[in-house]
């Protein structure tokens, strides 16, 4: 399901995201819980950030910026920022 | 001092087999890696036939990090490579603490650079191509994938000389370790297998169309071949100093004795029997030996008639009738810029195992063939010494002279 296909509720969005975060970056789906450093469970770099905003505009069809990354420290940061820009 | 320079492991990915021992089996038993591919015929390609290996899945291997700027030239040559050092009894600790090189072969890019600028027309942003495709893109993507997969410190750059790319690779890594830069340097050649890095070529017309009898269609030297057959994969070599080998107490293969070179400065895509003698002839005055103590050539012969016959004539005024000589070429297609390395590799397969690979499909000899010694089936003999032959468009020529220590 692609969030503008059918709308999506913040819910939804949180456990797809879960989905396809845990299967790229290869970790634990039970790590990725609000209140967890996103930048750390997913052990990013520079470059992952690239891929990041790639994963989201494919799934979620949101496209961020580099600017949006300095307001996320948490997924729960990252869940309220994606539903801002679906108007969740 | 010139340090004597060997080689102690080796490594190959190829349609022959995706190990050492599945392409011993294979270069004994004179089976061709050539199929039909329908897809090559789809998209629009004059000849459907190609070598083919299958992408391997390195999730098993690799971090999701590692892996994201591999396409299949590194893809490959990480599988080659992976298996070479084992051969050489060198792991990563090993690696991060001592000086170690890479010098790889490789000419093309095509298909992730196709995939990234196809990316990029469909979503008008330059962002979504992804991190992953400059390290895929670019021409040195063997080495700069391998370089930090491996921790090496030495020398690391990339080698593109058309289908002598990985030959020159090789000799490369063996100046720079018998001038007393180096100890040891990872050398190779890698080829991506895709319709885009072919197509091109498949234009010029000058593959083979013997599309009904995939295995019986590259026939070097023989009077009725009609063209070559692309192929690929990816081939390691492990060059040492002799004196680092025996002190880490590394297998020793074979002893590199000789490097030639040269350049036709002529036609761009057509050989110069010129050219290669003096390739040939700068090898063997290198390498201190007379022509009768080569007991093999593994030919570059492609199964085109120009290059092939040019080869031959080559050989025969260097050498004359006597010495035995194949195109694993015959077996594998054009590994193009792997060649020259996978070439070394089945060399030492051969002189390991002490047999001669057969030139499959060689039935009929043309005027040129038929002046020099073209062994057509397995051949069990001893072999001391072999010479490789390889040459590329631009009229880039690379010979290189094998010994057993």
């Amino acid at each position: 399901m692609h969030a503008n296909d059918v709308k999506m509720s913040l819910d939804e969005v949180i456990e797809e995201t879960r989905d396809f975060l845990s299967e790229e970056f290869e970790v634990d789906r039970n790590l990725i819980l609000p209140e967890n450093n996103l930048k750390d469970t997913l052990d990013l770099d520079s470059l992952d950030y690239v891929d990041l905003v790639v994963l989201i505009e494919e799934n979620l069809n949101v496209k961020l910026t580099g600017e949006d990354f300095k307001e996320i420290s948490t997924f729960g940061d990252f869940y309220r920022l994606v539903g801002r820009k679906l108007a969740l | 001092m010139s340090q004597r320079v060997v080689i102690t492991g080796i490594g190959i990915y190829s349609c022959l087999g995706e190990n050492l021992e599945e392409v011993a089996k294979s270069l004994y038993a004179g089976k061709s890696g050539i199929i039909f591919d329908q897809s090559r015929k789809d998209f629009g390609f004059r000849s459907a036939l190609t070598g083919m290996v299958k992408e391997p899945d390195l999730k098993n291997f690799l971090s999701r990090r590692q892996r994201v700027g591999m396409h299949q030239p590194a893809i490959y040559a990480y599988m080659a490579t992976k298996e070479a050092l084992e051969h050489s009894g060198l792991d990563i600790d090993f690696l991060e603490k001592t000086e170690t090189g890479i010098i790889y072969g490789n000419d093309s890019t095509a298909a992730s650079v196709v995939e990234a600028i196809d990316k990029a027309k469909e979503k008008h942003d330059t962002t979504l191509i992804g991190s992953g495709a400059i390290f895929q893109n670019m021409n040195s993507t063997v080495n700069m994938n391998l370089s930090t997969i491996f921790k090496l410190k030495g020398i690391n750059f990339t080698l593109s000389a058309a289908c002598a790319s990985g030959s020159h690779s090789i000799g490369m890594g063996y100046l720079m370790i018998s001038q007393g830069l180096q100890d040891r340097v990872i050398c190779g050649g890698a080829q991506e297998i895709n319709a885009a890095s072919m197509a091109s070529f498949d234009g010029l017309g000058t593959f083979s169309v013997r599309e009904s009898e995939p295995a019986k269609a590259s026939r070097p030297f023989d009077r009725d071949r009609d063209g070559l057959i692309p192929s690929g994969g990816a081939a390691t070599v492990i060059l040492e100093s002799y004196e680092s080998a025996i002190n880490r107490g590394a297998p020793i293969l074979a002893e590199l004795i000789g490097y030639g070179f040269s350049s036709n400065g002529d036609h761009i895509s057509n050989p110069s029997i010129d050219g290669q003698i003096r390739s040939l002839n700068m090898a063997l005055k290198q390498a201190g030996i007379q022509t009768n103590e080569v007991d093999y050539i593994n030919a570059h012969a492609t199964s085109t008639p120009v290059g092939d016959g040019s080869e031959a004539r080559a050989i025969f005024e260097v050498f004359g009738e006597k010495v035995p000589v194949s195109s694993t070429k015959s077996m594998t297609g054009h590994e193009c810029w792997m060649a020259g390395a996978s070439e070394i590799v089945y060399s030492i397969l051969m002189m390991q195992n002490s047999f001669i690979a057969p030139n499959i499909n060689f039935e009929n000899p043309d005027e040129d063939s038929a002046k020099i010694n073209i062994i057509a089936e397995t051949r069990e003999q001893n072999m001391d010494c072999v010479l490789s032959n390889s040459f590329g468009f631009g009229g880039t020529n690379s010979t290189l002279i094998l010994r057993k220590v």
